[in-house]
């Protein structure tokens, strides 16, 4: 059963924690709860959004540097 | 009477109607943003004007009450809680010792106001208990809340004759993600070329992540200034002027990008050229716009300005009247 991690916030999301970073998971990747999956940028702060239960990512719903709603599905895991 | 914080939200601040007549001192007026979302939720619970309340932005914060309270949640579309339960917003409600006020994912607007019987009694700094957070005065400590403030209630009484009243539905504003902000053209808007004035005015703009309680920055265009010899006093840049006032809600446009509107928090005065101020009336408007939302700027002269203002103030008139 697929689950998908939302955005709790209206924002710009990034997947990598810096322009010259790696993205913090990629497809297919096993995450744990509270794992990292992406930052939130809104109001001049950045804000992590993590992962609430275990899983692997089965995709990306949202491009690095898209803007975002609140609610929006980010990553879908199984 | 308190409330525990349990989770702060993004950005939950104390605000009031907020310390407005200190530009003397150079100090920005803070307060709610959404001037009539706020004070509907003071005539709701029965508060007197300008009692605190919470402003809640983008993100909920989840708050229990330490005893029963009566309680009103107005402003945008971000769907309260009880206990895990869907609540009406506009409305006064109950709420019992122990219960948990939480909120779903924000639908439309942007800032949501928690207006608490007996008010939110932090220390009056400036005759005011509004948050300015950028330098740490007023409010809660000077700063958003966090996890685990407790934040004392002042005496109400008993106001349980006050659950169920509710603000009639066509007078609860309704948002969107396109906006229109009617503005007053000036003080300094001979600075800027006429063709991007029409630009500026045509120009369907784009809410960047950056807006917060300081500015509202905009993207989607580029202005330019006419070009001179800069006066004595004004800085290099084009959209340079000899410094000034800002008023609340006027705009500046930096480097002829990105306009911004100073909005609650913002800095008194400097010598960015202002191009217009959004009206006050339409400030609450501009309030409840999110990131990435569109913004459309129209210009109105003072009389129309003056005349939305005086309806608004009979619309909230009558509104108070209804709730009596």
């Amino acid at each position: 059963m697929a689950e998908t991690i939302k955005s709790p916030m209206p924002g710009t999301f990034y997947r990598r924690p810096d322009p010259e970073s790696a993205p913090f998971v990629n497809e297919g990747d096993e995450v744990s709860s509270g794992d990292t999956i992406g930052i939130i940028e809104v109001m001049k702060s950045f804000h992590e959004i993590k992962a609430e239960g275990a899983g692997t990512v089965s995709r990306f719903l949202i491009e690095d540097e898209d803007p975002v709603g609140a609610g929006q599905d980010l990553v879908e895991l199984e | 009477m308190a409330i525990k914080v349990r989770k702060p939200g993004l950005l939950t601040t104390v605000q009031d109607t907020g310390r407005f007549g200190e530009y003397d001192i150079g100090m920005p007026p803070s307060g709610a943003m959404d001037v009539f979302s706020y004070q509907i939720g003071n005539y709701l619970v029965g508060n007197e004007d300008g009692a605190a309340g919470l402003e809640i932005t983008y993100f909920g914060p989840e708050l229990e009450f330490t005893e029963g309270a009566v309680i009103a949640i107005t402003g945008a579309d971000l769907p309260p809680k009880i206990n895990g339960e869907e609540v009406p917003t506009w409305e006064a409600l109950w709420v019992e010792e122990g219960d948990v006020l939480s909120f779903d994912y924000l639908r439309n607007g942007a800032r949501s106001y928690l207006a608490v019987a007996g008010g939110i009694d932090v220390p009056i700094f400036i005759h005011s208990r509004s948050t300015y957070t950028l330098i740490g005065l007023g409010g809660h400590e000077g700063r958003a809340l966090k996890e685990g403030d407790h934040l004392k209630i002042g005496e109400a009484g008993d106001r349980s004759v006050r659950v169920g009243m509710a603000v009639a539905r066509e007078q609860i504003p309704t948002f969107s993600d396109e906006t229109e902000l009617r503005v007053i053209i000036g003080l300094a808007s001979y600075r800027l070329t006429e063709e991007s004035m029409r630009t500026f005015l045509g120009t369907t703009w784009t809410v960047t992540p950056d807006a917060d309680r300081v500015g509202y920055r905009y993207k989607g265009g580029e202005l330019g200034f006419v070009e001179r010899e800069q006066p004595a006093g004004a800085g290099a840049d084009p959209a340079n002027v000899v410094d000034f006032g800002y008023p609340v809600g006027s705009i500046q446009v930096p480097g002829g990008v990105e306009p911004i509107v100073l909005v609650n928090d913002a800095v008194t005065g400097g010598g960015y050229a202002t191009i217009g101020t959004v009206i006050s009336v339409d400030r609450d408007a501009l309030a409840q716009t999110k990131t990435n939302d569109k913004t459309r700027f129209r210009r109105v002269e003072l009389a129309e300005a003056l005349e939305a203002r005086e309806a608004r103030r009979r619309q909230m008139a009558e509104i108070r009247q209804a709730l009596l």
